[in-house]
């Protein structure tokens, strides 16, 4: 078992989870709550990281973060090291490429509170804010964990994206699955399993949350 | 029960109550809307017309919930929304209690949590107490723990009501809130609604497609056509009009006058009422002389005759003039009939207006077969 991925994994997870957090709350909510032109468009914007292949994706973020790139050049200008291969990039990529895991649980939570719920809020005399508290954060709860637990899982286990933005620099950019696909290269299938067996493990708990919770969905709503 | 927002109401609404709310709006689209009226304290008045006429749409401008292109609201002295001087109060600064079709309750609280929420001027401790005793007044003690869930259509109608009358609304609005019930549940829970606005000071909208509803709640009726208000008045006046489509269609509602009971005829089991039309007979009620009323007389229940016929088993006969006399499909005629200060209608064959002669000035006797007798409040 290699730690050092495993640690690293978990961090990327807990970072991206902390980053997407509040912006797939709000845009979430916003694609929920509201009807705007091109909606559709940000609709299938968001879901494009669903499709794509992740040498694709990684491909295209590489040049992005690269240094020919303006954002590689200001990245570095500001640190003095490269995105593309560091920490920061990977938790970048992860970022991006966790949108849709993110934000689509969220948007089919808030869009579960029917809109009178809402307004009824508003009549009874509750603010905006407190609304939201109340009323809608309470509501679509069990879609924003299932969005945490999702992006959590996949941050884990995301290989193709990491492989192609990150390398595979111990403790900067090694995660687990990346170790365990090293350890396979190294014919060391005994790592490899106890790390294959972990992410496996882990996957199936956070399966079971999120299966449990909109469960407790269609519960509340009938 | 101490209550300081359900103020007991002057005995028989007396003094001419003052100009609540006053309601003026203007929209091209997508409900095209150009409406103007204005509510009077303690008096309930029907928004009434068919789905889609846009009575909703005016619920929800006085609310807050649908800004008009114009619109012009003033509660109580305090301008809600004045599009022209860019006034825009949000609904929850807005003292408006409203009940919504759906009840549109928090499900993820309960009964109690749900009147609570809507309690947010009050302390913490307050607040509890408020709220229960607002469950009480719409009959659910005992019910404060159960989430909408676990609650029948009827009894999540009450918190919706009792959450509505948390916020001690300056007005009350109701948007067709029987329309989920069956006919048994609706019975009761009109008395409720009847027993609520006698104790509340503030004006009450009721928006509703069903005459029943009108008939049996309402003081004043608006009725609603395609965003306009085409008539406008009380509710005895509005059911005698013939001429409009949406009351002609709810013709089984019949006319409603007030009455006043003013005799008790015990041994024949009888009651006389005065009403507009005269005095009419009805059933023995258990009220007593000088009770308010309400009496609908259904118009297919009132026979018209040339002459006053003898031995009959009806007790009411009136002589009238008839005023005029509309068509209906299937060979039906709508007849209105001036009788004393009241307009009364009646079903009838169009054979039978041949038959008879009628014509508008005609003299004629009704014959009422039955009358329903309702005593608001109780």
């Amino acid at each position: 078992m290699d730690w050092e991925a495993f640690v690293l994994s978990v961090e990327l997870a807990i970072g991206t989870v902390l980053c997407l957090a509040p912006l797939a709350l709000w845009a979430g909510r916003a694609l929920a709550c509201h009807e705007f032109r091109g909606k559709g468009f940000v609709e299938a914007l968001i879901a494009l990281p669903l499709l794509l292949p992740p040498t694709v994706v990684g491909f295209y973020l590489l040049v992005a973060f690269g240094r020919h790139s303006p954002l590689g050049q200001a990245f570095e200008a500001v640190t003095g090291h490269l995105l593309a291969f560091s920490f920061e990039g990977l938790l970048l990529a992860s970022v991006l490429v966790n949108i849709p895991f993110a934000i689509q649980p969220v948007q089919r939570g808030f869009e579960a509170i029917e809109p009178s719920v809402r307004e009824a809020g508003a009549v009874s005399g509750l603010s905006p804010w407190q609304v939201f508290l109340r009323i809608e954060l309470p509501l679509a709860w069990p879609g924003i964990v299932t969005a945490l637990v999702l992006t959590f899982a996949h941050t884990l286990g995301e290989f193709g994206v990491v492989l192609m933005v990150g390398g595979s620099i111990p403790g900067e950019t090694k995660t687990i699955a990346i170790a365990i696909y090293d350890r396979v290269q190294a014919f060391d299938d005994r790592s490899a399993n106890v790390m294959a067996a972990t992410l496996l493990v882990l996957s199936i708990v956070a399966l079971g949350i999120t299966n449990t919770l909109s469960r407790r969905i269609g519960r509340r709503r009938g | 029960m101490a209550d300081p927002a359900l103020v007991e109401r002057a005995p028989a609404r007396a003094e001419p109550a003052a100009e609540v709310l006053s309601v003026e709006a203007c929209a091209q689209g997508p409900i095209p809307l150009e409406i103007g009226f204005s509510l009077r304290a303690g008096k309930v008045s029907a928004l009434f017309g068919a789905s889609g006429a846009g009575k909703t749409t005016v619920l929800r401008t006085i609310a807050g919930l649908w800004r008009p292109e114009s619109a012009r609201v003033i509660c109580g002295g305090v301008t809600w929304q004045d599009s022209a001087a860019g006034v825009f109060v949000p609904p929850h600064r807005r003292r408006v209690g409203l009940v919504f079709q759906d009840y549109a309750l928090f499900p993820h609280m309960t009964a109690l949590g749900n009147v609570m929420a809507a309690l947010g001027n009050l302390s913490a401790s307050e607040r509890e107490a408020r709220a229960r005793d607002l469950l009480a007044l719409v009959r659910l003690a005992g019910l404060e723990h159960r989430r909408p869930a676990e609650l029948s259509g009827g009894e999540k109608q009450r918190v919706a009501v009792a959450r509505a009358l948390a916020r001690d609304p300056h007005v009350l609005l109701l948007d067709e809130p029987f329309s989920a019930l069956d006919r048994a549940v609706r019975a009761s829970l009109y008395g409720e609604i009847e027993s609520i606005r006698c104790r509340l000071a503030c004006p009450i909208l009721l928006v509703t497609h069903d005459f029943e509803e009108v008939a049996r709640l309402a003081d004043r009726v608006l009725v609603l056509e395609r965003g306009r208000i085409v008539a406008d008045g009380d509710v005895g006046a509005i059911s005698a009009r013939a001429d409009l489509p949406i009351i002609a269609a709810a013709a089984e509602a019949g006319t409603v006058l007030v009455a006043t009971l003013v005799e008790v005829i015990a041994d024949r089991r009888l009651t006389v009422l005065d009403t507009p039309a005269g005095r009419l007979f009805a059933p023995l009620l258990d009220a007593p002389l000088g009770t308010r009323l309400r009496v609908r007389i259904p118009s297919r229940d009132v026979i018209l005759a040339a002459r006053c016929p003898e031995g009959l088993s009806v007790h009411n006969a009136l002589a009238g003039q008839v005023v005029e006399i509309a068509s209906r499909p299937g060979a039906v005629a709508d007849v209105a009939v001036a009788v004393g200060q009241a307009l009364l209608r009646a079903q009838v064959m169009e054979d039978a207006v041949q038959r008879l002669g009628l014509g508008p000035g005609r003299p004629v006797i009704v014959l009422v077969k039955s009358v329903a007798v309702t005593i608001p409040g109780n």
